[in-house]
């Protein structure tokens, strides 16, 4: 049988574009957590939305699951293959379709990175949503995972931008979702399905909205003695009603680590940095920025940069933006968490993580998207003591369970994937799950797409059309009926 | 809650049709289906649970007048950006707003309903009462169901509850309007306010009876200098241009344009470059248009029996019927749209029982 499913993706999609050899299986057997390794039957990637529904459709046949994949960039083994499943990359299908300015559209293939979505919207237009691994992410794991990045606070995100999709069921059936237009009639199918996690289909073809560069950006790091001073800025700036396009925070470990690799010319000995950027209308943006500046001079800054050109501002986010990489200059192992918070519980929340960093004797570096409240704890250790690992993970699970118990959430940008729906549960109960459940159902009855993700136990449709057949998943013993 | 949703579930086992109501300005819309056998009413459901305004969310049980709503955001300085009308004596419901997808002029910005949206509770009709989302303002853990429920017009459960982000309410506003006899410079002006770089709060479109406008609201401490920056290319785009400091009643009239007691209200799903066609089609038909220009969404007020030559004109767009005149209601298509076997599945799956609205919904 499984033979048999092998020659029918070569048939679909060329042999070349078959992977079954297993040294080069191993380049797909994690996604951007590595700490998760499964090797899959074959990797599979097909050039067209035709050929995708060919290879769902033989999947479905031969009754094997499979995981879609973009550029494998997730943090939460969203993308980790299934045993015995196939992968299906979407990463030959990187084509932009169009671009349609005068209507404020553009329409690409799922394997297109999220940056040259920009640069085809450019130099009039851009696409907002910017997770830090823009450079490589694909839009396509982009709209599965609902990524947002350091300007979602005023932007918003990957769901607010998608007006389109062009998708493939499970069973292998072709479907529009959307279109250009909005408020199409009929149920909301597309905003379900973004932030999915691959789990109700694949996106073939993606239509996003973009919008006008703005007139003005101005961009300021300021430095505090602590994250405390760094949190009241933070909270001034939204009570005066200021919308910065981003606020983002580091402590002093993520300091050390960023201008470390960096030399972006952040004091070693700071406590806190806050990055705030203004963008908007050149009046509005030079108005604003200036009260900025004296919110951050109230709160104690020990020193403010003003980035005076695009350079300047660059260096400024490359501290920022590299700082999960630099970690590896400070720790030779860590754990890279993502909670969120609600922005008034920001020091209560932090001081817990210092107590957790404490007990746990692990040292923890901070990094958050501040204005809405996401933190991105780094919690480090030593991966070649033996239990080390286990307990970073365990400090890093009771980093979330403080989080959801200031009223948060277990994740902001990263999914749920395979590494967090054990801590579902502390966020949903039984009738949330079952309502989840309906979604996936509707959409993939014979539970195929991306399983053992998302939900903390595996289950399976209630309906299966036909007579009953026990499902693969329940054979081996790691599904239930529900 | 508890009492709204041991209704619904009653409802279900008895497989009673049911339809939900809110402050009823909307309740005719949809498929006219008969009476149901039971109207549960979210008149109760009237409590602001909570109000965070540190964090710009609320949370809000689904009959609370958004009215209401808007006056406790605004004693903070903050609003929740959804401003549809609110229909007869101001009695539209959060809740309703939400079920219906209904926006106003500041979607241009912020969004629709779906997008204002964080978390919601559902009741379904086995009597299962479920939670999806969050009460932050950042989220992806689990499946976004209330996007789902968000324009659903109550067909796949009762919304009890929701949390949605609240935005700091603009310390100013001034608003821009060029007119025209032109529909082409109408459209222009309205593209070229659409993608210029300022900090617009909404930017819409008007024509009737032979003329229109373009308009654009801007808020913020500099709201009066961008307002001229604002008439600077509306005049630039060959419309007669002019500043509005005392802006309320002018997007009182875009909100007011969207709803109509005697005539039909046809909302267009078009895009931006087809503006002028539109104006066109909606000129010669003897109508009237709203709309929100850079979204491509436009209200098209005129009578029930041109419904069809203007869904041929402007075919493919979509074109929903909101208000019609009872009498004729009847005997229109008012979704000129066809049902998905997906959809159907999606509706099955969460109201097995089949006794939300049924009928009413292209499901």
């Amino acid at each position: 049988m499984a033979h048999d499913l092998i020659e029918k993706l070569r048939e679909a999609c060329g042999r070349e574009n078959v992977v079954t050899h297993p040294h080069q299986l191993r380049t797909y057997e994690s996604d951007g957590l590595l700490r998760y390794r499964v090797t899959p039957r074959a990797v599979v990637l097909p050039g067209s939305a035709e050929e995708v529904q060919k290879v769902l459709r033989a999947c479905h046949e031969a009754e094997v699951p499979w995981v879609a994949r973009g550029s494998g960039t997730g943090l939460s083994g969203g993308a980790l293959p299934v045993e015995e499943g196939i992968v299906i990359s979407v990463n030959r299908m990187n084509r932009v379709l169009e671009v349609d300015l005068p209507n404020q559209r553009m329409v690409v293939e799922p394997g297109v990175t999220n940056l040259d979505v920009s640069k085809a919207a450019g130099p009039t237009h851009f696409y907002p949503p910017d997770p830090s691994s823009q450079i490589v992410c694909s839009i396509g794991g982009n709209v599965a995972e609902n990524a947002g990045g350091a300007h979602c606070f005023k932007y918003g995100f990957t769901t607010n931008y998608v007006t389109g999709l062009e998708l493939v069921l499970p069973d292998g059936e072709l479907i529009e979702l959307g279109g250009k237009e909005l408020d199409r009639p009929g149920y909301d199918l597309l905003g379900a399905f973004v932030g999915s996690e691959g789990t109700l289909g694949i996106a073939t073809k993606i239509t996003v909205r973009i919008v006008p560069v703005p007139e003005a950006v101005r961009t300021l790091v300021a430095f505090f003695e602590h994250t405390s001073n760094a949190g009241r800025v933070v909270s001034d700036i939204v009570a005066a009603g200021i919308v910065p396009g981003a606020i983002e925070m580091m402590d002093s470990l993520a300091i050390e680590a960023a201008e470390g690799a960096t030399h972006a010319g952040y004091p070693s000995d700071a406590g806190a940095a806050l990055v705030v950027e203004l963008d908007g209308s050149e009046a509005e943006c030079e108005h604003r920025f200036k009260e900025v500046e004296k919110l951050c001079e109230g709160n104690g800054a020990t020193s403010i940069r003003v980035a005076q050109d695009e350079d300047e501002r660059q260096l400024i986010w490359k501290a920022r933006k590299a700082a999960f990489a630099a970690m590896g200059r400070v720790s030779t192992h860590y754990y890279v968490q993502d909670g969120v918070i609600p922005r008034t519980r920001l020091s209560e929340v932090l001081e817990r993580i210092d107590e957790l960093s404490k007990e746990y004797g692990m040292p923890v570096a901070n990094v958050f998207h501040a204005g809405d409240g996401n933190l991105h704890p780094l919690v480090c250790y030593d991966g070649h003591t033996e239990g080390e690992a286990e307990r970073a993970e365990e400090l890093s699970g009771k980093i979330l369970t403080a989080c959801v118990e200031a009223g948060g959430s277990i994740t902001g940008e990263h999914g749920v994937g395979y590494d967090k729906k054990r801590y579902m549960p502390r966020m949903f109960e039984e009738p949330d799950f079952d309502a989840f459940q309906r979604l996936r159902c509707a959409f993939d009855p014979a539970g195929m797409a991306n399983p053992g993700k998302v939900m903390p136990t595996p289950r399976l449709c209630g309906e299966v059309p036909g007579p009953y057949r026990q499902h693969p998943l329940e054979a081996a013993g790691i599904a239930e009926r529900f | 809650m508890t009492a709204a949703a041991e209704q619904i579930a009653e409802c279900g086992g008895r497989g009673q049709s049911l339809r939900v109501r809110g402050g009823g300005t909307k309740f005719e819309w949809g498929t006219p289906a008969g009476d149901p056998d039971v109207v549960v009413s979210t008149a109760e459901l009237d409590r602001i649970v909570e109000h965070n305004e540190g964090d710009l969310t609320a949370i809000l049980e689904a009959g609370v007048p958004l009215a209401r709503a808007q006056q406790e955001f605004a004693s903070a300085g903050q609003m929740l950006a959804l401003d549809p009308p609110l229909g007869a004596g101001a009695g539209a419901t959060i809740g309703g707003v939400i079920a219906t997808g209904d926006s106003g002029p500041l979607r241009h910005r912020y969004g629709a309903p779906r997008d204002l949206v964080l978390g919601m509770t559902v009741a379904l009709s086995d009597g299962t009462v479920a939670k999806s989302g969050s009460r932050v303002i950042k989220n992806v853990a689990g499946y976004d169901l209330a996007k789902l429920f968000a324009g659903s017009f109550g067909t796949l459960g009762l919304i009890l509850q929701v949390v949605v982000r609240l935005h700091p309410k603009p310390s100013q506003s001034v608003s821009a309007i060029g007119r025209s006899g032109d529909p082409d410079a109408v459209a222009r002006g309205a593209s070229a306010l659409a993608h210029a770089s300022l900090e617009k709060e909404c930017v819409d479109v008007r024509w009737g009876g032979g003329e229109g406008a373009a308009l654009a609201q801007l808020g913020g401490e500099t709201a009066g200098a961008q307002a001229e920056a604002a008439a600077r290319i509306l005049a630039d785009a060959g419309l007669e241009p002019a500043i509005v400091e005392d802006d309320e009643e002018l997007w009182t009239e875009q909100r007011n344009g969207q709803r109509s007691s005697d005539r039909a209200v046809v909302r267009v799903s078009g895009l931006q470059a087809e503006l002028a066609r539109t104006i066109r089609v909606v000129e010669s038909l003897g109508g009237s248009l709203v709309g929100r220009a850079s979204l491509g969404i436009s209200w098209v007020t005129l009578d029930p029996s041109r419904i069809g030559h203007l869904r041929r004109e402007l075919a493919p767009f979509p074109c929903v019927v909101l208000d019609a005149p009872r009498e004729v209601r009847a005997s229109l298509d008012v979704w000129d749209a066809d049902p998905s076997p997906l959809a159907q599945r999606v509706k099955h799956r969460f109201d097995p029982a089949g006794v939300f609205a049924p009928g009413t919904f292209p499901v």
